[in-house]
């Protein structure tokens, strides 16, 4: 692996961090889709800044973004208050409006420089250790690296600053404001670091891979946790696993680096849908049929136990006579009868019945829970 | 005269004649259903299920090496039908939100795609496949072939909506009164969501991915500012689709440099702005009429019932008053109201800046304040 390599893997896993820090917080607040709508608005302010300043390494073009990131929040905001929409259309009204109007300006006022709509989209990390950082004939590795390190320590600031803030506005925010935490100041400082985010990720992993990995991780993160501390922390993990995931893929099937590691987000996303202790698709299935099944050994133990009382065991411990009594099929009472002697609760003598006395015990708690 | 042979030459023109037809039949359809779209709050589920997409329409051109239209486009219908299954999934087996679902799903298909594009552009066979136009779509390269396959997917779209009409109107309005009397309500959830997913197809290649769910969302939301009746909502969405999706590609396939998509978008936006301002009844600037109007009674009635306070410390009740201690009502307001109600002859002035109610003005304070009095017993009594 050669420095630009490695120049690469360094700047995908930062990103991937750095976009992970605030997705958590989007994703448990139900927002996410405003990164989707910030990432695309943002085009418009860096296109603004970019006409004035003629630069792209330009200061104006992250406040430009972050400008039209808190404007696109704010218009969003002015749409539903006036409640003649509901908040999905207004959202889905204001970014492809700013979006558009900063394509166009692309298209009409800018040739030339690396500033196009492909690029804004696509994102081309693979280019991005050939843009140096040099100061005094220094070369201090990748700009690219520098901001994003940036973005990042302002990201882990401010949530290590504001933690118990974001905590409360976002789990309760009605008490929040009852507290005097002021939730909407800090929701307009959450969508300005998202901003902030998205306009220095944009550049190497562009504008809708950027809400991959902000989205993702957290929400594979959230499956596997129910702390935000913990939740946090898998997602920046997670964040990283695509990163490197995401580059071996591009390097195997010579793809986009940016393509690739979101398509690797997915997959991580995917695994734990399925395989999530507790909240995962798999688990769920496992724990609704040991239900139904524990459920079923039970009530046999139980009919057992009342033949006994009844001393009807002569007729009631049949098994031919379970399926009727019960009003289960064949299949069932032969499967319910399987699982209740490999719980140990009852034996099967001949075509009889028995209660062994750990099912005896089980059946008489059962009973007098009533 | 002039005019109209302009207008006729103008569409004698083989290419505008196509990018027209198009782009009609494209604004038509997805205006009808963004209705369903807007009303369900499902807005943003046209973009997710637009950029899933183009996963689909790299796989088919690289399985089947061709760049039909159709095969393309099948591989989008399928692509982005799996994903809105992808949604579903995630959304009823686990506590994700709709919106973090829509996050992934769009973001990770489009990343798919993405990733599927650089391969095909590095095939031998391809050297420029053309697949990135669906990504802000191109109106000016549109084929006949194109259009005629649009139409028949529009077509379908229209025949399905009249036959099912009754049972997606009933989904939209009432989804739980409707699967109490036994309709199959997510059949038909998947049934719209598929026509929703088909209408995007339609659009793929006019406007692109990226701003596709635009051109189902704008439509509907400015058609429904000037109606609460679904038929109508449908048939001025579908006309705005139309205005806006024809204007927008005729002067971006005319002007150069000037993308199809967003140009279109800017148009929808127009239509929008206009609509929420000025349709009737729940335009905004009725709201701020009907809430000038009403501050305007309510600062003059106020003002009338404190005159008559004032008057009924002296005898003569048309004895001028000093009436700076009500400025707490505000300066500006109270200024103005007094005007509004010497215009009315309710009110006058004397030279020394004291003012005192009129006869007329006297018969209505005592009017209103009985009329107050009536309408609070009332409530007290209820």
């Amino acid at each position: 692996m050669d420095s630009h390599q490695l120049d690469i893997l360094i700047l995908a896993a930062l990103t991937a961090v750095t976009c992970a820090l605030p997705g958590v917080f989007l994703v448990l607040r139900r927002v996410s889709l405003m990164s989707d709508a910030i990432s695309h608005a943002i085009l418009l302010g860096i296109v603004v800044a970019f006409l004035f300043t003629k630069k792209l390494a330009s200061p104006w073009l992250v406040i430009g973004a972050a400008v039209v990131g808190v404007l696109t929040v704010s218009l969003t905001e002015l749409i539903i208050n006036t409640r003649k929409l509901k908040k999905d259309a207004a959202i889905g009204l204001v970014f492809p409006l700013l979006f558009s109007i900063g394509v166009i300006l692309i298209n009409k006022y800018i040739q030339g420089v690396h500033l196009d709509a492909d690029c804004v989209i696509f994102g081309e990390i693979a280019f991005a250790p050939f843009d140096r950082f040099v100061i005094n004939h220094i070369d201090l590795g990748p700009r690219s690296l520098w901001t994003t390190g940036a973005v990042f320590l302002l990201n882990l600031t401010f949530i290590l600053v504001f933690y118990k803030e974001l905590k409360l506005t976002t789990f309760d925010k009605g008490l929040a404001a009852a507290l005097g935490f002021f939730p909407t100041l800090l929701n307009y400082l959450l969508m300005t670091i998202v901003s902030v985010t998205a306009v220095a990720s944009f550049e190497s992993v562009g504008s809708i891979l950027v809400v991959a990995l902000m989205i993702a991780p957290p929400s594979a993160a959230y499956l596997l946790t129910n702390r935000l501390s913990t939740m946090i922390l898998i997602s920046g993990i997670l964040g990283i696993l695509s990163a490197l995931g995401g580059y071996f893929l591009a390097y195997v099937l010579d793809a986009s680096i940016s393509g690739s590691m979101a398509t690797f987000a997915g997959i991580l996303f995917f695994l734990a849908l399925i395989f999530a202790p507790e909240k995962g698709i798999l688990a769920k299935i496992l724990v609704r049929r040991w239900k139904k099944w524990n459920f079923a050994s039970e009530t046999l133990s139980v009919h057992l136990l009342q033949a006994e009382y009844a001393h009807a065991e002569e007729t009631e411990r049949v098994v031919s006579h379970m399926s009727d009594h019960m009003l289960w099929n064949d299949d069932y009472t032969s499967e319910a009868i399987a699982q209740a002697i490999e719980d140990g609760l009852i034996r099967k003598e001949g075509n009889r019945l028995t209660l062994t006395p750990l099912g005896r015990e089980k059946a008489k708690n059962i009973l007098e829970k009533k | 005269m002039l005019l109209l042979n302009t207008i006729a030459e103008f569409f004698q023109n083989y290419t505008i004649q196509i990018v027209f037809t198009g782009s009609l039949i494209l604004g038509i359809t997805a205006g009808c259903l963004g209705t369903f779209a807007v009303l369900r709050q499902q807005s943003l589920l046209g973009d997710a299920i637009a950029h899933a997409t183009l996963p689909g329409v790299c796989l088919a051109f690289l399985i089947t090496q061709t760049k039909n239209p159709f095969v393309l486009l099948l591989g989008a219908g399928i692509s982005g039908w799996i994903a809105s299954l992808f949604l579903k999934l995630i959304v009823e087996n686990t506590k994700l939100k709709k919106d973090a679902a829509l996050g992934i799903i769009l973001s990770v298909f489009f990343g798919l795609g993405l990733l599927l594009i650089t391969i095909v552009q590095k095939l031998p066979t391809a050297t420029k496949a053309g697949l990135d136009k669906f990504i802000f779509g191109n109106a000016a390269t549109l084929l006949k072939q194109d259009v005629m396959m649009m139409s028949a997917f529009s077509i379908f779209i229209f025949l399905v909506l009249i036959v099912f009409w009754k049972e997606f109107k009933i989904l939209v309005f009432d989804r739980d009164y409707a699967a109490s009397q036994g309709m199959p309500v997510h059949f038909f959830d998947v049934f719209l969501t598929t026509l929703i997913v088909i209408a995007i197809v339609i659009g793929l290649q006019t406007v692109g991915v990226v701003l596709m769910s635009a051109m189902l969302v704008a439509p509907a939301a400015a058609a429904r500012q000037w109606t609460d009746r679904l038929g109508v909502m449908l048939f001025l969405s579908a006309l705005f689709g139309a205005i806006s999706g024809t204007f927008g590609a005729i002067t971006s396939s005319m002007v150069s440099n000037l993308p199809t998509g967003p140009t279109i978008v800017i148009f929808l936006s127009i239509f929008v702005l206009v609509s929420l301002v000025f349709a009737p009844n729940r335009g905004l600037l009725w709201d701020w009429i009907r809430s000038y109007r009403n501050r305007k009674t309510i600062l003059t009635t106020t003002m009338l019932q404190n005159l008559l306070l004032f008057s009924e410390i002296q005898t003569d009740p048309f004895h001028p008053h000093d009436i700076s201690a009500l400025k707490a009502i505000g300066r500006g307001a109270i200024d103005k109201t007094m005007k509004e109600l010497s215009r009315k002859g309710w009110a006058q002035q004397f030279e020394d800046k004291r003012w005192a109610l009129t006869p007329k003005g006297l018969d209505k304070a005592r009017k209103l304040t009985k009329e107050y009095e009536e309408t609070i017993s009332g409530f007290s009594s209820a």
